[in-house]
């Protein structure tokens, strides 16, 4: 039964970190339709920052800090640079494009950090079955999840961000800068992106560290439904269980067959994620 | 080898053309499939020409544009042609792979032919399974299901680590060349040639259903799901024959590798692999087939390339050896930032180009 | 859905001329290869000769074998300085394979066929060395020193061009094993491997002593970097001595997770996994610049026990290391010198002393004549094999401690035994000094 718990309490700590993860994607899904491949070289960036920050000053919450800002300067910057010359061609090349983006960026940082792996402490104490820092992982996704569902519901800019995401068109009439809540769009999401990065990044990180991590935090958007933020914590909850438990009990090496297997279950029943809303698409 | 979209685009309007005069008329009289033929024979003239005036090195790569051109040709088929995108392309040339070593390892008896009958036999299956199963999925649904695919399948090897060998896989020796050409051509000329000889006739019968009704309804599936299926098209089944193509060049690909490397392991079949198949038919052009032959040149010759010259450049030790990465993700960026249509994108205009001022002085 | 004829024409075409193709004998039947002429020299000039190596310099597997190369490159730059070898420089070019099997493929053809290498030295990793191990024996190309401990490099028989390097997984795990049931008699024990064939020749040498004792197998694997339900496992079953068969990154993950939940076991360490200088750089983090500074660095690694045949960093009254840490400052890459260095130096001083042991006069059989004759006094601390019948490299182990401090104590002496059930002896055997060897001009 403790086995259990502990598996329990395991997977809840990095389910946090991919619902990070899912949540950031989804919210640049929603306001461009794009599945961006760039995330994890956006977190690559924003904890390498906290990393060089934290050994010149000797602070975590500094580093922690300037791994909270550079990530959306960071995703401001690629939007701008990079994604919006060549939104319109395809979604497709996009999508190739973002990739491109995360290859530049992991052999960027191979070429200022090298290849090999440096450390990242832990926010608070990792010591304990569920630790401090477990417990802050989980609390600070759930606090930022409802930070941004408050920016979306009770705010302008959040007013018209979704409103240059969903109808640009309309938006753009009734004056709304849909360029620039694109650019805020990203901007949030490298923001969420940090955070996942700094949540699972420690203890070690090197450039191809948020691989997997990404990988798990695709499939738990997809799971979730893309369109949907809260699909995505959920998302990511049921992949670090789903992982944890398959792990704990069949061996680590099924638990990405385990990852495929919740796709696979989750979308023969729902093929837009479990809590997409039922809208006519576009084909 | 053809470029199917073209030459359909200017065949289109005239379906039975009347008493070809020119040259390029009668060519274009003939039945599809006996033009895709012709040209897969005249490609493999030339490409035994280039095998047997070069060395092992250049043969080896050889074969590795080969079978990548034919994975990438299956996956330009199934994102190109149907619009399904695919980021576990890898999946099923680790199932061919894994197949033809398997049967090499446990039936050593068997011709080569045959193991290649069987791994195109299996990838099929594996094809109409993955097409069954996300054929309601959609866009980036499909994409991620897919993706985790890619990821999930080596955990296989691992699991079954007695009978697939775990990380370090399976490792196979393989008849080189016939008694009677020993002499004539190396070993590794040899499976380049055999390669080539596969991938070619494989590319003929893609091009031949890419230009056929399969191909038309894939495109009518592609274009609008909706208006095909009332146009009678059977949209399901379709994107399942569409899977079961690219799994099937795919897997053959993946059997085709295994007999020149020799050697199978899941760390050949990473995420990366998958990514970089779809990353490079994007940069090569999704239009056509010649896209993917770009993409597996690419794919094979910009990191020996882009390694030479870091190498030649005399850089600080990290920098030198994250250029190779780096470089190919700038050449990604400014090419789908400048010819969306990647690289084929590019030659077509320039030909049209060169076509409209060559034509010009003609009044 | 009916299939056109067109199409079905070019299929059945397709069959055929493969068929045709393909000649019809088994794709798995090979015939013998004949001998190969060992009498060449490729690679070899009056004042240099070129030598390759696959490692992986990019990719998941760079962060903890990229030093490998670099401590061998800072060796070689060091004998050239010092005049090369019998008037030769080595020219040694380090290709990056990403420890993805299909490209070492890719590199090992280009070294020899391109870059004409003399031979392949220390080319790393298990799956990597595996897949190119039957073309450079049937190349003629020498295979010296892989980095890695599986025991396939030791077939003379079937590759008897490639000569092994470290002491293989299953002499170390035997000697763990009989260190651990002496001194750790009555105690429940568990082992941590990674799931390859480290594992499986792991367990073949500790279970030969341990069997009555083990209470827990957890293994891990590389692509999953959460060790928590191996390590709750672990200290559910009890277990009070663990072996860990792993490298250094998870050696650092076991720890700390180990430290998460409060388990204390007594580790043991085998030298792929036992590099203090990397461990420290790893998990020094853990104890400053953060709220979580109860647990202090080397509280981690205090009292760890680690098997070992090359000279280590820790240990600054050894001649050898005292070499080493100088090339290293002069030659080295700047960062802090590690015991995965030390790997690739040692490596590179044993091939430099073959080369000058091969004499002026230099072909690939005399460096096969060179090596099997070889007298190897150094600078690893136990024997070495590199005769005509066991191409084992490095025979066993010596187990060391280390205390908070960067501190080693030799606890236990050079040991050596065969893969088998053999027994674990004493070996007698002496040094020579960085000055004695002779392994430059």
């Amino acid at each position: 039964m403790t086995h259990f718990v502990n598996l329990t309490l395991n997977g809840l700590a990095s389910g946090a970190a991919y619902a990070a993860l899912a949540l950031s994607l989804v919210i640049i899904y929603q306001a461009t339709r794009l599945v961006n491949f760039a995330q994890p070289a956006l977190a690559l960036i924003s904890v390498y920052t906290a990393y060089t920050v934290t050994q010149l000053t000797g602070s975590y919450w500094l580093g922690f800090a300037a791994a909270l800002v550079a990530g959306p300067v960071a995703g401001a910057l690629v939007e701008r640079v990079v994604i919006r010359p060549i939104a319109r061609a395809s979604e497709l090349n996009a999508v190739i494009v973002t990739l491109g983006l995360l290859l530049v960026v992991q052999g960027a940082v191979g070429m200022v950090w090298g290849n090999e792996q440096h450390a990242l402490g832990y926010a608070f104490s990792y010591v304990g079955r569920f630790s401090p820092a477990d417990a802050f992982a989980l609390a600070s996704v759930a606090a930022v999840a409802g930070l941004l569902f408050a920016l979306y519901r009770f705010t302008p800019l959040g007013l018209r961000m979704r409103a240059a995401a969903f109808h640009p068109e309309a938006a753009r009439l009734s004056g709304v800068s849909v360029g620039l809540m694109l650019t805020v769009g990203w901007g949030v999401a490298a923001f969420i992106g940090a955070l996942a990065g700094m949540l699972a990044g420690p203890p070690f990180i090197s450039p191809n560290a948020f691989d997997a991590v990404f990988v798990f935090g695709i499939t738990a958007a997809v799971v979730g439904g893309l369109d949907s933020p809260f699909g995505a914590l959920l998302g990511g909850m049921l992949m670090g269980l789903a992982m944890s438990y398959v792990s704990g009990y069949a061996g680590p090496e099924v638990a990405t067959l385990a990852a495929l297997a919740v796709v696979v279950l989750v979308l023969s029943v729902r093929p837009d994620g479990i809590l997409s809303r039922p809208t006519a698409r576009k084909v | 080898m053809t470029s199917p979209t073209r030459e359909r685009a200017e065949r289109a309007p005239v379906p039975t053309p009347t008493a070809p005069t020119s040259p390029a008329g009668r060519w274009r009289a003939l039945p599809a499939p006996l033009r895709h033929l012709l040209l897969a024979v005249l490609a493999l003239t030339g490409v035994c020409g280039l095998v047997l005036v070069t060395g092992d090195l250049a043969a080896l790569r050889f074969a590795a544009v080969g079978y990548t051109l034919l994975a990438i040709a299956g996956l330009q088929l199934l994102v190109g042609g149907s619009g399904q995108i695919s980021l576990g392309h890898g999946a099923f040339l680790m199932i061919g792979a894994y197949g033809m070593a398997l049967l090499v390892l446990h039936q050593p008896m068997l011709p080569l032919a045959a193991n290649l009958a069987i791994v195109v036999a299996v990838s099929a299956v594996a094809g109409v399974a993955v097409g069954t199963a996300t054929a309601r999925l959609h866009g980036p649904y499909l994409a991620g299901a897919t993706l985790i695919l890619a990821v999930g399948l080596p955990g296989l090897a691992h699991r079954y680590h007695e009978f697939l060998g775990g990380s370090n896989g399976l490792n196979i020796r393989t008849a080189g060349a016939p008694p009677f050409l020993q002499g004539i051509v190396s070993t590794s000329d040899w499976r380049a040639l055999v390669v080539w000889t596969t991938v070619l006739l494989a590319l003929t019968v893609l091009a031949t259903i890419s230009s056929g009704r399969l191909g038309r309804r894939m495109r009518a599936v592609r274009d609008d799901e909706t208006a095909a299926a009332m146009s009678g098209v059977p949209v399901g089944s379709t994107k399942v024959a569409a899977f079961v193509i690219a799994s099937t060049a795919g897997g053959l690909a993946g059997g085709l590798q295994a007999y020149v490397l020799g050697t199978v392991t899941p760390g050949s079949f990473t995420l990366a692999l998958s990514l970089s198949l779809i990353a490079a038919l994007v940069l090569g052009g999704i239009g056509s087939m010649w896209g993917a032959l770009w993409a597996a040149l690419a794919l094979v010759y910009l990191e020996v390339w882009a390694s030479d010259l870091a190498g030649a450049l005399d850089l600080g030790r990290d920098v030198e050896n994250n250029l190779p990465v780096v470089f190919f993700g700038v050449v990604l960026i400014l090419v789908l930032r400048f010819w969306p249509l990647g690289i084929q994108g590019l030659v077509q205009r320039l030909i049209s180009r060169r076509g409209s001022s060559a034509s010009a002085p003609t009044p | 859905m009916r299939i056109r004829r067109g199409t079905t024409a070019a299929t059945s075409a397709a069959l055929t001329l493969a068929l045709l193709a393909t000649a019809c004998t088994g794709a798995g039947e090979v015939a013998e290869t004949d001998a190969v002429d060992l009498d060449v020299a490729p690679g070899v000039t009056d004042d240099a000769v070129v030598i390759g190596s696959h490692q992986p310099l990019t990719g998941p597997a760079a962060p903890g074998y990229a030093a490998v190369s670099q401590g061998a490159a800072a060796v070689f730059d060091y004998v050239n300085d010092q005049g090369g070898v019998n008037g030769r420089r080595i020219d040694y070019r380090a290709e990056d394979d990403a420890y993805d099997p299909a490209q070492t493929i890719d590199v090992t053809r280009e070294l020899v066929i391109e870059d004409e290498i003399f031979a392949m030295v220390g080319g790393l990793g298990t799956p990597t060395h595996t897949g190119v191990l039957d073309y450079l024996n049937d190349e003629g190309v020498p295979d010296v020193f892989p980095s890695s401990g599986a025991l396939a490099w030791n077939n003379p028989e079937e590759h008897p061009l490639t000569y092994g390097w470290q002491t293989d997984y299953t002499k170390e795990a035997k000697i763990q094993g009989e260190y651990v049931a002496e001194n750790f008699a009555g105690q429940s024990v568990g082992y941590l491997y990674q799931n390859d064939d480290i594992g499986v020749d792991a367990q073949a040498g500790l279970d030969q002593y341990l069997s009555e004792e083990v209470v827990a197998r957890e293994h891990y694997e590389t692509e999953v970097t959460d060790l928590g339900s191996q390590i709750a496992e672990l200290e559910r079953s009890g277990a009070e001595v663990v072996v860990c068969s792993c490298i250094p990154a998870f050696v650092a993950l076991a720890l700390l997770e180990a430290a998460s939940i409060g388990y204390e076991p007594q580790w043991v360490v085998s030298s792929i996994g036992g590099d203090t200088a990397t461990l420290q750089g790893l998990l020094a983090r853990f104890t400053e610049g953060s709220d979580a500074e109860e647990v202090p660095a080397d509280a981690f690694l205090d009292g760890l026990l680690i098997t070992s045949y090359l000279p280590r960093v820790e240990d600054t009254e050894d001649e050898w290391s005292q070499f080493f840490i100088e090339v290293h400052e002069e030659y080295g890459d700047g960062g802090p010198l590690t015991n995965t260095h030390l790997f690739g130096m040692t490596q590179a001083v044993m091939f430099a002393q073959v080369l000058k042991s091969a004499g002026e006069d230099l072909t690939r059989q005399s460096l096969i004549d060179a090596l099997e004759t070889q007298e190897w006094r150094g600078p690893g601390l136990v024997p070495f094999s590199s005769s005509g019948d066991d191409h084992g490299g490095h025979q066993g182990v010596y187990v060391v401690q280390y205390s908070a401090g960067d501190d080693i104590e030799m606890v236990q002496g050079p040991r050596v035994t065969d893969r088998s059930g053999g027994p674990v002896e004493e070996p007698d055997f002496a040094r020579l000094s960085p000055e004695e060897l002779d392994f430059h001009d």
